[in-house]
């Protein structure tokens, strides 16, 4: 597995270095102090500029890691040229260890069918005195305890709209010290010195994904401010101790190979790809102050979204949520499956980008908090494998009737009308195994 | 059916008392080729007339109402979608004039208290025949901004910040010697028609004056309630069946309309900072069609939950219920209540930054050109519903709360969310059945109605 990280990251920094040579563009340069007071003024307003971007180019795509996902194989194991039913029909050859469903139902028991949930029993049908304001009251005494592992606990059977923005800061063990904000301050101060070309993949990013989205275009500036001061936070370089992955390197000019003249780049070791911003999006609906959106989404990344884009056997990186969905898919929807394979229509290809981005942008927002609300309660990303099934099982009927790869993508292009508990519910513990 | 008033026809087919006639078949015109005409091609048993033929239900343009409605006769079945003069709501300077009267009213009535409640107007004054108050209204006032906005125009055309008496000073010399062109006089002399509680110029005196453009000069609201950095207003419909008695329905979804730009206040002659129309902002030049710029008020709802709980939100809502009313009872006496008239207003409205809800104005052709899917979606299901508030298919009670995304708002009298007559008190402290930017499962209800109906049809009958 590192070996194939570690193969990954030097296709990506080959990709992104050959990208600043050709554009004649340093990786790094100190901004001239015009520029920077310029900067300084906009800041709060960097979605009305308009540089020219053309000519950069994301440096991957989810599609690009997909294949390369696909191609992963370990040397040690001997698949057999024989079929069987154990044969696995999916596009990940990797053979994880992951749940199948009486564990996922053991992991997720909160979520049972006898457990009150937000998302399902505070439907408008549903008189409040039945859960909701129980459970609301729950929530403010959780609050007023400041009780970390209690939040999340109380987290996986949701959080209502007024209560989550404290509670997530509550279980990420957030609070506004001063350091943070004079921290931030820092950060904001260094993206005014010097220019990365990472910017410019930044800003291209913000346009083409969330500017372009219906509802999160109007935060297109806190995406900025946020990103922007993400790239330069060398803190972020900690959390590659647990990650596979390693932070790319790049040297002064003139010294390559010369391991004392070697620095990250960009600071924080995270190479952004098409689609990073949106794992900030559905964050500025909860925090309007930007060194807390910052930290927020910053805790969020180490704990949880760097796992979707980084190779590692780890149950809650992207390899194995991707077998955990096809195991679950041929396992309990053979019919579906085959006949999707049959027409060129692999289910992983489709859901890929759903779960390489946490669903977001894909499902309505108070849909999609919901569904981040359970993934910090357990502290796990294999929701993300078991919804992505779900869909599929819920749209089976129409996928059945498809004959494309095309057509089957079109089943399921949007997302936006779906709901997210009841979907989860009925998968785990409703339908017959 | 109608036809022109000055043929010989006697009445006939008026069916007499309460019990209103179940149609077979509706005969319906209209010119508006947008959803509208979508809406209404796909009622099933409705059927299109067009040029010359006899209605019995006609989406009319205002001009066409101005020109032709005091000639035609209408059965007592037949549905017009507008009132006679309902520019008293929806002209600017009309609307401010019934207001700052019925605040006196309410005051003279209910006390001050009372007549606080339709503090939801910025200071407005009409120019130039309020030039005056205007100018000592400004001195009281240095250094905040005002707003002129044309009178009889839409769309955000003509109107501009300033903060300077020169400025106007010059737009005075600028405009006030200039002949409006042909067709803007035409307009302003139509809509200035004296309606006998305004001006007392007789027709003959109109023909020989060069009619000058009305504007009203209005506070401009400075601190208005951003997200993302970008100003917005909502666009609410409210659906008036008649004014006396005031029936009002209110149509759970809506949108708010962002601004392109950033708001500062250092730019107010950026005009795409400060109007939030559509219209306007499709000129911009940072507009990209694919953004859209448009919430639908579920999230905003939602987002404005999140950010200052659910205490507030029920608060602002229910100032907003208040700014409905308030401006409906205002024209009440005022409107010529036609029973064939039926009204869709589009009401905007701006928060400020304390969660205080402004009206702008209103319009009684809110556009029905949809601006992406979900946008038409939206008023596709809101003209539906309309039409089956007017209930052609005479298939309603009359006692309905809800219909669709409408909730029955103001039935000469409060309405309330429980079931039974509300509370009247004076403290009046009861959930009003609105339920504005909130779920909207408009499809079940229905459903379930029309099955009711039909099935006390049947056991009635």
């Amino acid at each position: 597995m590192r070996k194939a990280q570690g193969s990954w990251e030097k296709r990506i920094l080959k990709s992104l270095n050959s990208m600043c040579t050709e554009l004649s563009i340093p990786l790094a340069r100190k901004r001239p102090v015009g520029e920077q007071k310029e900067l300084l003024s906009k800041w709060n307003e960097m979605g009305t500029d308009e540089p020219d971007l053309s000519l950069f180019r994301p440096v991957y795509a989810p599609k690009d890691f997909l294949e390369v996902l696909i191609n992963l194989r370990n040397p040690n194991y001997e698949n057999g040229d024989y079929l069987s039913f154990r044969t696995h029909l999916g596009l990940i050859q990797v053979p994880l260890k992951v749940k199948d469903i009486p564990e996922l139902k053991e992991l997720f028991v909160e979520l049972g069918l006898t457990t009150g949930q937000l998302g399902i029993d505070d439907a408008t049908q549903v008189p409040p005195e039945l859960f909701e304001n129980e459970h609301v009251r729950i929530g403010q005494k959780v609050l007023a305890e400041q009780d970390s592992a209690a939040a999340q606990q109380y987290v996986r059977q949701g959080s209502p709209t007024a209560l989550r923005a404290e509670l997530w800061a509550l279980i990420l063990n957030i609070s506004s010290q001063p350091e943070d904000i004079l921290y931030y301050e820092q950060l904001k101060t260094n993206v005014i010195q010097h220019d990365l070309l990472v910017d410019s993949l930044i800003y291209k990013d913000v346009k083409l994904t969330a500017s372009n989205d219906d509802y999160y275009f109007v935060f297109e500036d806190y995406l900025y401010q946020v990103l922007l001061c993400f790239s330069r936070d060398t803190s972020v370089l900690g959390h590659f101790a647990y990650n596979s992955a390693s932070p790319p390197k790049s040297y002064i000019r003139g010294k390559l190979g010369i391991e004392e003249y070697a620095v990250f780049y960009p600071p924080n070791g995270v190479i952004p790809f098409h689609g990073f911003s949106m794992y900030v999006a559905p964050l500025c609906f909860l925090y309007h102050e930007p060194s807390k959106l910052y930290q927020i989404f910053r805790e969020m990344y180490v704990r949880f979204f760097f796992r979707l884009h980084s190779i590692s056997s780890h149950p809650s990186g992207i390899v194995s949520l991707c077998l955990l969905f096809e195991t679950l898919l041929q396992t309990h929807l053979p019919q579906l499956f085959y006949h999707l394979r049959e027409i060129g229509a692999q289910p992983l290809r489709i859901s890929f980008k759903w779960m390489v981005r946490a669903f977001s942008g894909y499902l309505a927002t108070d849909q999609l908090l919901l569904l981040w609300d359970r993934i910090l309660g357990y502290n796990s990303l294999e929701l993300l494998a078991v919804l992505a099934a779900a869909v599929f099982a819920f749209r089976a009927v129409n996928l059945m009737e498809v004959t494309s790869l095309a057509a089957a993508e079109a089943v399921l292009a949007d997302l936006s009308t779906l709901k997210v508990m009841p979907l989860l519910q009925i998968f785990l513990f409703a339908t017959v195994t | 059916m109608s036809r022109p008033k000055n043929q010989n026809y006697k009445a006939y087919g008026s069916s007499k008392g309460k019990e209103r006639e179940q149609r077979t078949s509706v005969r319906f015109k209209t010119t508006f080729m947008n959803t509208l005409i979508d809406v209404l091609r796909h009622r099933p048993g409705w059927v299109e007339v067009k040029d010359e033929g006899e209605w019995d239900f006609y989406w009319c343009d205002i001009g066409w109402l101005r020109e032709n409605f005091d000639h035609t006769y209408m059965d007592e079945h037949v549905r017009i979608s507008h009132f006679r003069n309902h520019y008293e709501l929806t002209r600017k300077n009309y609307m401010v004039k019934n207001l700052k009267r019925f605040r006196k009213q309410l005051e003279r009535e209910a006390g001050k208290l009372e007549a606080a409640k339709c503090d939801f107007f910025p200071k407005t004054f009409e120019l130039p025949s309020e030039y005056h108050l205007f100018v000592e209204e400004f001195r009281k006032n240095p250094g905040i901004t005002w707003i002129m906005k044309p009178v009889a125009r839409s769309q955000g055309k003509g109107i501009f910040l300033f903060r300077r008496l020169k400025d106007i000073m010059d737009w005075r010399k600028g405009t006030a010697g200039k002949k409006p062109t042909s067709l803007e006089a035409q307009q302003a002399r139509g809509a200035v028609n004296p309606s006998g509680s305004h001006d007392s110029r007789s027709s003959d005196d109109q023909k020989e004056e060069i009619p000058v453009e009305n504007y009203v000069a209005q506070r401009y609201i400075e601190n208005p309630y951003l997200i993302g950095g970008r100003k917005f207003d909502l666009r609410v419909y409210v659906l008036v069946m008649s004014y006396i008695p005031l029936r009002a329905w209110l149509y759970r979804d809506g949108f708010a309309r962002f601004s392109n730009t950033r708001f500062t206040l250092n730019s107010i002659d950026d005009q795409y900072v400060h109007l939030t129309n559509v219209a306007v902002q499709k000129t911009s030049p940072d507009y990209h069609p694919k953004k859209g710029c448009k919430w639908m008020l579920q999230r905003f709802r939602q987002y404005l939950a999140s950010k200052h709980g659910p205490e507030a939100v029920e608060t602002l809502f229910s100032n907003m219920d208040n700014i409905f009313i308030k401006s409906l009872q205002s024209v009440q006496k005022v409107i010529i209540s036609d029973k064939h008239c039926f009204e869709l207003y589009g009401y905007d409205i701006l928060i400020d930054q304390d969660l205080k809800p402004w009206l702008l104005e209103v319009n009684a052709s809110p556009s029905l050109t949809a601006s992406s899917p979900e946008d038409y979606e939206l008023k596709a299901c809101l003209l539906e519903d309309t039409l089956h508030i007017v209930d052609m298919e005479a298939r309603l009670t009359g006692k309905e709360k809800r219909v669709g995304g409408f909730d029955l708002m103001w039935n000469d009298g409060p309405v309330s969310r429980e079931e039974g007559a509300p509370d009247l008190s004076e403290t009046g402290n009861f959930a009003t059945n609105t339920h504005l930017g909130c779920i909207n499962d408009r499809k079940a209800q229905l459903r379930q109605l029309f099955r009711s109906l039909q099935s006390q049809k049947k056991a009635s009958s």
